[in-house]
């Protein structure tokens, strides 16, 4: 059901390389605990199953930033290649 | 010479009040311990190097008489909680030499305290497993047996407070990962109601289940880390003030405990586990309390649907490490190979991860899936919350089995059923704790898990104290 070529596609999606072997062997895994989880497609929910699951969209005024630049050393500092200030990366168009 | 195996946070914390010795002596103890154990058990992957400056720090507060019960007491940190200033790599090579830029909130809380950092500790990969076999740094040994895993993916917190390498440890449960390796390690591993404590700086796996929790070796001790770490936070939308709840200390004799039966009695369950179970309820039958059956249908299918909802928001979690903005870069011929390049870095088993994630989110089998579980897993959530009004307590072995050899587990589906008791809780968002129940013939650790209704984590904790007394006879640290 799920073979090598499957695994290519979705390692594909998720920009992760695999090598053939590891397809082959990902496709055995894959397959096998799919097999499990699609237990899944046979509870039974209600149509409003999905209803009061506690979480809100929590928002803040779009106001008060902070200080421009405040962060920036700090995080730049673990940028694998910087310049002037910048993250650099290379050309993607 | 300070005995670490008596000691607790508040024994510790009377005795650093009193002057019996200082923080930075207690500090210096356990890092002759870690000295002299850690290479063996690989509990910590770091040792930070201002543990002394910090305990010196604690050592002045508590001159001024404001020590605070978390004052110098020395505390592990699991490898993917973010503290200003240390490396932190989620125990994964493509985070090899982050330094991490601020302080994840429950950091920030223990700081104020005073609590001193020992170090970081070993764990599965973005905390994805239950073995710590997953690391990209090499195993953590079960301090009990060291042929066998400290399980996951806290492991390395585990073992360092079964140890004595730590007085306690924070660690991350998104699918059992405080209370498995707790229970393999004979400690105490507590997992709060989700949004209980901030996420604010612990690197996401399934951010809807991810919770941080106490190792401890009591359950009291859970309770005085819990109380430090909790609280709603700005920084985390998902976080929650719990009611606290003015119930009083209920006894072991006042208590109602379900238990599931059909499904503890699975299949697949080892024998000396389900035995210990059953002593270790009538140990509670004897000290008063009632246990009385449960059933909770949708427990069939919990862990099919935890293992689609936790790959699949691993997979949108894990997308941010591509070599851009931090971690390691591997270049490509061209920008997008870098992605691929730099994302091999990934270990096995989070790559099959991340790919069934993938798959169940893509489209044309989203629905059937992904849209599915979530389904499913509110009516868990319902049927939860329908047992928790019949009963304050249920009661479950915290695994299937006792700590396995290091390498006998090589199908990873095998590995994910033995997930079975943990997952429930964390979706249902619950709180849940494991306490020590004993150890087999071969002298493995074995743990009783218990789980309260969402917010009841004070009530949880209350109930443990004695129950803990209750279950083991004798506790050495009493």
């Amino acid at each position: 059901m799920v073979n090598a070529k499957d695994i290519e596609h979705l390692a594909e999606l998720a920009r992760i390389e695999v090598s053939e072997k590891e397809a082959e062997a990902l496709a055995k895994n894959i397959e096998a605990i799919l097999g499990y989880v699609q237990q899944v497609k046979d509870v039974s929910v209600g149509n409003d199953a999905l209803k009061d699951i506690g979480l809100v969209n929590v928002f803040r005024e779009d106001a008060a930033p902070h200080e421009s630049g405040a962060y920036t050393d700090a995080l730049l500092a673990g940028a694998p290649e910087k310049e002037d200030g910048y993250v650099k990366v290379k050309k993607i168009l | 010479m300070i005995d670490l195996k008596t000691l607790t946070i508040k024994k510790t914390h009377n005795a650093l009040a009193k002057g019996e010795y200082s923080a930075v002596e207690l500090a210096e103890s356990y890092l002759k311990n870690i000295e002299k154990k850690n290479k063996e058990l690989n509990a910590y992957l770091e040792v930070f190097d201002d543990v002394r400056e910090q305990a010196k720090a604690a050592d002045r507060k508590i001159k001024t008489g404001k020590a605070e019960m978390l004052t110098g007491i020395p505390l592990a940190i699991k490898d993917n909680i973010l503290i200003q200033g240390k490396c932190v790599s989620a125990a994964s090579k493509i985070l090899e030499g982050y330094v991490a830029p601020y302080d994840a909130t429950a950091i920030q809380k223990l700081k104020k305290a005073s609590a001193i950092f020992l170090g970081r500790t070993n764990c599965d990969e973005f905390a994805m497993g239950g073995s710590t076999e997953n690391s990209a740094y090499g195993v953590t040994k079960n301090p009990h047996n060291t042929n066998r895993v400290a399980g996951g993916s806290s492991g390395g917190s585990a073992a360092a407070v079964a140890a004595d390498l730590a007085l306690a440890a924070l660690g991350s449960d998104t699918g059992g990962s405080v209370r498995q390796p707790a229970s393999f390690c004979g400690v105490v591993g507590f997992k709060p109601t989700y949004g209980a404590v901030s996420r604010y700086g612990l690197i996401a796996y399934g951010s809807s289940l991810d919770c941080i929790g106490p190792i401890t070796k009591t359950a009291e001790d859970a309770q005085i880390i819990f109380d430090c770490i909790r609280g709603k936070d700005y920084f985390d939308s998902t976080s929650i003030n719990l009611p606290t709840s003015k119930l009083p200390n209920l006894k072991t004799s006042q208590l109602t405990i379900g238990v599931p039966r059909s499904f503890v009695e699975r299949e697949g369950i080892n024998a000396e586990v389900l035995a210990n179970f059953n002593e270790s309820l009538l140990r509670l039958q004897k000290a008063g309390a009632k246990i009385v059956d449960v059933e909770l249908p949708s427990l069939q299918y919990a862990l099919a649907c935890y293992y689609i909802i936790a790959p699949a928001e691993a997979s949108a979690n894990l997308a941010r490490f591509d070599g851009v903005k931090y971690g390691l870069r591997v270049s490509g011929e061209n920008g997008i190979r870098d992605y691929f390049k730099t994302r091999a870095l990934f270990g096995p088993e989070v790559r099959r991860r991340i790919i069934l994630g993938t798959y169940v989110l893509s489209a044309g089998y989203y629905d059937a899936y992904y849209g599915k579980a979530r389904a499913a897993r509110a009516v868990t959530r319902t049927d939860f919350a329908q047992a928790f009004e019949k009963v304050a307590i249920l009661a479950v072995p915290t695994s299937p089995t006792t700590a396995w050899k290091i390498g006998e587990k090589t199908d990873p589906l095998s590995a994910y059923l033995a997930d079975v008791f943990t997952v429930t809780a964390n979706l249902a968002g619950i709180p849940a704790i494991s306490v020590p129940s004993g150890k087999t013939k071969a002298g493995l650790p074995l743990g009783l898990q218990l789980m309260a209704k969402a917010g009841g984590d004070d009530g949880l904790l209350d109930v443990c104290i004695p129950l803990e007394a209750a279950l083991l006879r004798k506790r050495d640290n009493q």
